[in-house]
């Protein structure tokens, strides 16, 4: 794909966040999707691309009244929202579309208007995964940890200054969920989910939604807001199981998609001013350092135990406090993408001083699935 | 009655054998007639050469211990705290199993530890394989 052809002229988080539990989930995308437009100064009319995950795109078509001529519902988990604006940004580019909105919402903790998930039992997960007692993705997730940490011999101390540093970003946005300052003592003396992992690497469980619009760079300068541009793009996926990763030493497919983003945009680890790697629970952020390449994976733990990520290091991580501290409906990645596109308008709460790339790459399921956007505000 | 709640296989026609091994207490892994990739989970081709030629044997049922949760939360079927393990079979293959006759504490769970299969009756219809501690 061609660099900064694309960008995004809206973006929006629904009004609330948190726990919303007199809303259900499609008002959710609704909401996010109308504080977008607003964002943008669009009518629904303009619209011709959607995509979403979980609900469906003729969900989303009809309980907005668009009617697009571009669809896309990918769904393979929280980074679905990072392949939309990939397939997007190559519609647009193809003439398949002009003005793309993008919608995730979840009613995560409230559960109003959610379908419960299931897994069936004739399924590979169901015969090969949940016999054996697992029960959710904090059951799931953390099982390659321990096998990482050996590898690369990297400490429970510095795995938790993961949750430590968030926190401090966390502070500084007036929408994060928790803002109390915690210490590696506290995050190893919390309760215990599935050991190496205590609640305070788990990520929360909240309700809200988020929404993009895209359209032409041609375009984008007629926009109120700064436009963001598509700089770089990748994706892949490995497998629905995380007992059939290659290896639990690092993630095949962020080792694809983080690479690719890279190589389209044409930049070097060096030029990147800010960074979001989806964390869902506390072991992502060293993998996604590790398998993006900006360094060996047994220098993952020191690098964020040094404080490098933390605000005035020398690579700013998930400035909005993360799916740890700031938010997590279930499905992050969009969060994760608003915070982008925040740091690159210059606008963030925790803002980076002129901050001009940012890369944003998140997870789908259990390392099941990947999706890396770099945005830049030049063109 | 939390027994009863342990979530249950249902095998398909590709699996079948999979599971009607563990009744037999064999651990049934496929081979490529090909290339000779052994492989898991189940499927009647070989995810590594595309060929259809594919044989089942019995696996040694020897394994050590790749990865583990301790899962400290309430689980149908389970009372916590219970390690959720990942093995790796000598023959290649990883799978997700539980492991038995051994403390489910991080001390005696250590990474790399030999193990062998067992076979765990959950009714008439389903065996899983579990591993426990290999002896000697």
């Amino acid at each position: 794909m061609r660099r900064n052809q694309v960008a995004v002229v809206g973006a929006a988080e629904t009004t609330k966040l948190g726990v919303i539990p007199d809303t259900s989930q499609i008002q959710l995308h609704a909401d996010a999707a109308l504080n977008a437009l607003a964002d943008a100064g669009l009518k629904l009319s303009d619209i011709d691309g959607i995509a979403t995950a979980v609900e469906t795109p003729q969900q989303l078509a009809h309980y907005l009244g668009i009617t697009p001529t571009w669809v896309d519902g990918t769904s393979v988990g929280g980074c679905s929202f990072m392949l939309h604006v990939r397939h997007a940004a190559a519609a647009i580019e193809a003439g398949l579309c002009k003005t793309v909105l993008i919608t995730h919402a979840e009613s995560g903790r409230s559960m109003i208007g959610k379908p419960p998930r299931h897994v069936p039992a004739d399924s590979l997960n169901g015969q090969f995964e949940q016999p054996f007692g697992a029960w959710g993705p904090p059951s799931l997730f953390p099982i390659p940890v321990l096998r990482y940490m050996k590898t690369y011999g990297i400490t429970h101390e510095q795995i938790a200054m993961v949750s430590v540093v968030q926190r401090e970003w966390a502070a500084k946005n007036p929408r994060s969920t928790y803002k109390d300052p915690i210490t590696v003592e506290d995050v190893l003396n919390s309760k215990m989910i599935a050991y190496p992992f205590r609640i305070l690497q788990c990520c929360l469980v909240t309700d809200g939604g988020g929404a993009l619009i895209l359209t032409s760079a041609d375009r984008a300068k007629d926009f109120p807001q700064k436009p963001v541009y598509i700089l770089g793009t990748g994706e892949s996926v490995e497998t629905p199981m995380v007992s059939q990763m290659e290896t639990f030493n690092s993630s095949r497919a962020f080792k694809v998609a983080g690479p690719t983003a890279f190589r389209e945009a044409g930049i070097a680890h060096k030029d990147v001013d800010h960074l979001m790697i989806y964390d869902a629970f506390a072991h992502l952020p060293l993998f996604g350092l590790g398998d993006l390449g900006f360094m060996p994976h047994e220098e993952t733990g020191k690098f964020i135990a040094d404080r490098n990520t933390a605000i005035g290091g020398k690579l700013p991580m998930n400035t909005n406090g993360g799916g740890l501290s700031y938010m997590h409906s279930g499905m992050y990645g969009m969060y994760a993408l608003q915070e982008s596109v925040r740091q690159m308008r210059g606008i963030a709460p925790a803002q980076v001083p002129n901050a001009k790339i940012s890369v944003c790459h998140g997870v789908g399921g259990m390392f099941a699935a990947s999706g890396t956007i770099i945005f830049t505000n030049e063109r | 009655m939390a027994e009863s709640a342990r979530a249950r296989p249902l095998p398909t026609p590709e699996t079948k054998h999979f599971w009607e091994g563990t009744q037999a207490g064999e651990l049934r892994l496929q081979r490529c007639d090909d290339c000779l990739h052994v492989y898991f989970p189940p499927r009647p081709f070989c995810p590594s050469c595309a060929s259809r030629k594919v044989s089942i044997f019995n696996a040694s049922g020897k394994a050590t211990l790749y990865s583990y949760v301790i899962h400290h939360r309430p689980a149908p079927g389970f009372t916590p705290p219970y390690a959720i393990a990942v093995v790796e079979l000598s023959e290649g293959p990883r799978m997700m199993t539980n492991i038995i006759d051994c403390p489910q504490t991080p001390e005696a769970l250590e990474l790399d530890m030999k193990l062998e299969v067992a076979f765990e009756k959950l009714d008439d219809k389903v065996t899983l394989p579990v591993f426990r501690p290999a002896k000697g």
